[in-house]
């Protein structure tokens, strides 16, 4: 018979309940450390990126503001009058004519003139630059090397400003920007969006609502994760040979004999972004499949019990409840394909390019790309840029995260609410 | 509101007929799930404007039973069935037959109340708009309303989410959107089991009145329940091979006071089960 003395004495209940809290406890440092462990190297990476990002740098001009005008030590106290003559006079021949055919001198603003002047009169360069925490720490060191230079000025700089964004790329680090790589990343993702949702949510529903259980969709369905997992640069070897090689004639824009200048065979915006789609599909497929699989089958059968068909039971009522994961998982595969480099380097996007792109047929280059270039570049201030460019693909993936997350908040609470 | 039109349209409350007509048949249905016999060779006639209950312990395949008069079981992946289940004289499992035509004539409230994430307007008049109604919706939705007892309560309100109603109110809006689509037979799974006491007392009274105008066909693991909103009881048994067949079938007092076998009084009078 069982009694309550099997249970042992109250003492030995005491102590064993001691023992059970003893290992829940460990069980929850242990998790505890785990997260540290992670938020810590979120922060390791988040200073090293803005380490780079700001700091001294020390500049050398080939030709000072007050050699040109005296008394006057930067370009931007120029006078307009001062600006037009020092243009006129130290500007090469050749540059000279094709500034004055883009546009006269007189009809541009001031901070063109004063940017022109920069550029082609003052022409600075990065001597050397220092991170964050050299600039704050160690002012010994730079005061020294600035002694033993002579002419050098140094400044404060945060790599990333606002003429970062808007200027395009440059052979000098000081003026290089992100602009053309920015819109690049833009038009891709939207070439993957376009393709990759419809196409994605569609497998999803065929394989979810109304694939049968046999062997070829088991195999189909396994094939998909498979393909989940496979590493982005055979993608681009598949975006390679297909969309660039074999249907060179449609992605280059030839079929519509639409050639631009800026077309380089089939390597577009829409080869990249058919390739970023193929590499993301199987996600958003998984994705839906699983939001899919959350809509409870009580919802389907209350829609067939008053005699819906499969198509209207799926439109009016399993979309519309899955509808907020779908997008956020579309949202958050999408941002797998806003980091991807390596395929798109094997379909070869293009490093250097100061044109903006203008349609799908266009050259391009991406956030991920440049951030690659820059970093392997020799020169020191190009780390800097890099880190510039860093920050400026964190926080467009933050906008892209942020918004997924409003979007699916705001959707389910209108579900809730619902009229 | 105007309700001349739908009200003479929708059954009134008429004498029962006294002589019984069979509505549906079902002959020696045996249904597999795979290679397993979930019901064997049940045959049963259901009779119109009656409340048939069909009982028996778990696994005994009553819901089986009951989902394969609408064709649910078609939604089952690897369901089968053997026999022949007729409505008004016509196989539901022939093949020129459309189960989604069925599941207007024959419609279904579930165990648990399931209503559409919507609002309850809404609710009633989906089945409808989906099915081609063109009558007045304000009107439909009323009429299905008060017909599941349910208008006084919802009157102010029908823009709101069904979600939002209690559990018994939910459920009686479900037997509301069933009725919306003016089906001939209601199937209830087990419709009051997820309810309290009181909520389960408004179902059954609903079912009595629901009599008048539909055939009802509810499975329940309530004896009680049974013996009050029904007229004829199916007792389902499970056999060594763990298969569900029919014991026996009968009307519900004769059933309940003087069963013909003795699984059935044994069952009844709470022996096992």
């Amino acid at each position: 018979m069982l009694s309550e003395t099997l249970f042992g004495t109250d003492e030995m209940m005491t102590s064993l309940m001691q023992k059970r809290k003893a290992g829940g406890v460990v069980w929850k440092v242990v998790f505890l450390f785990s997260t540290s462990l992670a938020i810590l190297f979120l922060l390791l990476l988040l200073v090293s990126v803005i380490d780079s990002t700001f700091g001294y740098v020390a500049v050398r001009n080939e030709m000072e503001p007050s050699q040109l005008v005296a008394g006057k030590d930067a370009v931007s106290e120029f006078s307009r009058a001062e600006l037009e003559t020092v243009l006129q006079e130290h500007l090469s021949s050749g540059i000279l004519r094709r500034v004055l055919h883009d546009k006269p001198l007189q009809e541009r603003s001031k901070t063109d003139l004063v940017s022109l002047a920069q550029q082609y009169v003052v022409k600075p360069s990065v001597v050397r630059s220092w991170g964050l925490g050299d600039s704050l720490l160690d002012q010994k060191s730079i005061e020294a090397f600035m002694a033993g230079n002579e002419g050098l000025h140094l400044t404060f700089r945060s790599w990333i400003n606002w003429s970062f964004f808007t200027s395009d790329q440059s052979a000098n680090p000081l003026n290089a920007g992100v602009r053309t790589a920015f819109l690049g990343s833009l038009w891709i993702i939207m070439i993957t969006f376009v393709f990759a949702f419809p196409i994605g949510v569609g497998a999803a529903i065929y394989l979810e609502e109304y694939a049968v259980d046999n062997k070829l969709n088991r195999l189909l369905q396994l094939n998909i994760f498979n393909l989940s997992a496979v590493p982005s640069i055979i993608y681009g070897l598949l975006g390679l040979a297909v969309f660039v090689r074999s249907m060179e004639h449609i992605t280059s824009g030839a079929f519509l004999s639409s050639v631009s200048d800026t077309t380089a065979n089939g390597r577009t915006i829409l080869s990249g972004g058919l390739t970023l789609a193929l590499l993301v599909l199987p996600i958003i497929i998984i994705n839906t499949q699983e939001a899919l699989k959350a809509v409870p089958d009580s919802l389907r059968m209350s829609s067939y019990g008053v005699g819906a068909t499969k198509w209207q039971t799926i439109a009016s009522h399993v979309l519309p409840a899955s509808i907020d994961r779908i997008l956020t998982g579309t949202i958050l595969a999408l941002s797998r394909a806003l980091g991807e480099t390596a395929p798109l380097v094997v379909i070869g996007a293009s490093t250097f390019i100061s044109v903006d792109p203008s349609s799908i047929f266009s050259k391009f280059t991406t956030l991920p790309i440049q951030i690659y270039q820059w970093s392997a570049r020799p020169q020191g201030a190009y780390r800097n840029v890099a880190g510039a460019a860093i920050i400026t693909l964190m926080l467009l993936l933050m906008a892209m995260n942020s918004f997924a997350i409003i979007m699916r908040d705001k959707i389910s609470k209108k579900k809730r609410m619902e009229s | 509101m105007n309700t001349t039109n739908l009200a003479e349209a929708l059954p009134r409350v008429y004498e029962q007929p006294q002589e019984e007509k069979t509505i549906i048949a079902l002959k020696d249905v045996s249904i597999y799930y795979g290679s397993f016999q979930a019901v064997k060779q049940a045959s049963l006639d259901i009779y119109e404007h009656r409340v048939t209950a069909f009982i028996g312990p778990s696994g005994c395949g009553k819901s089986t039973v009951l989902r394969s008069i609408n064709r649910m079981n078609d939604m089952i992946r690897g369901s089968r069935i053997e026999g022949s289940v007729r409505f008004h004289d016509h196989d539901l499992y022939a093949a020129d037959v459309d189960p989604v035509l069925i599941r207007r004539k024959i419609g279904m409230v579930f165990q648990k109340p399931n209503p559409f994430p919507k609002s309850i307007y809404e609710n009633i008049a989906w089945g409808a708009r989906i099915n081609g109604f063109r009558g007045d919706y304000n009107e439909l939705v009323e009429t299905s309303l008060r017909s599941a007892a349910l208008w006084d309560e919802v009157k102010d309100k029908l823009k709101q989410n069904a979600l939002r109603l209690s559990g018994g109110q939910q459920q009686r809006l479900c037997i509301a959107r069933t009725i919306a689509v003016q089906p001939q037979v209601i199937l209830m799974d087990e419709p009051a089991s997820a309810l309290d006491p009181i909520a389960t007392g408004r179902i059954e009274e609903l079912i009595l009145e629901l009599k008048n105008s539909y055939t009802i066909i509810i499975v329940t693991h309530n004896m009680g329940q049974a013996s009050r909103v029904s007229d004829h009881t199916a007792f389902f048994m499970v056999d060594e091979k763990r298969r569900g067949y029919l014991e026996e079938y009968a009307p519900t007092e004769q059933l309940f006071l003087n069963p013909a076998h003795k699984k059935t009084e044994e069952y009844i009078s709470g022996k096992f089960g």
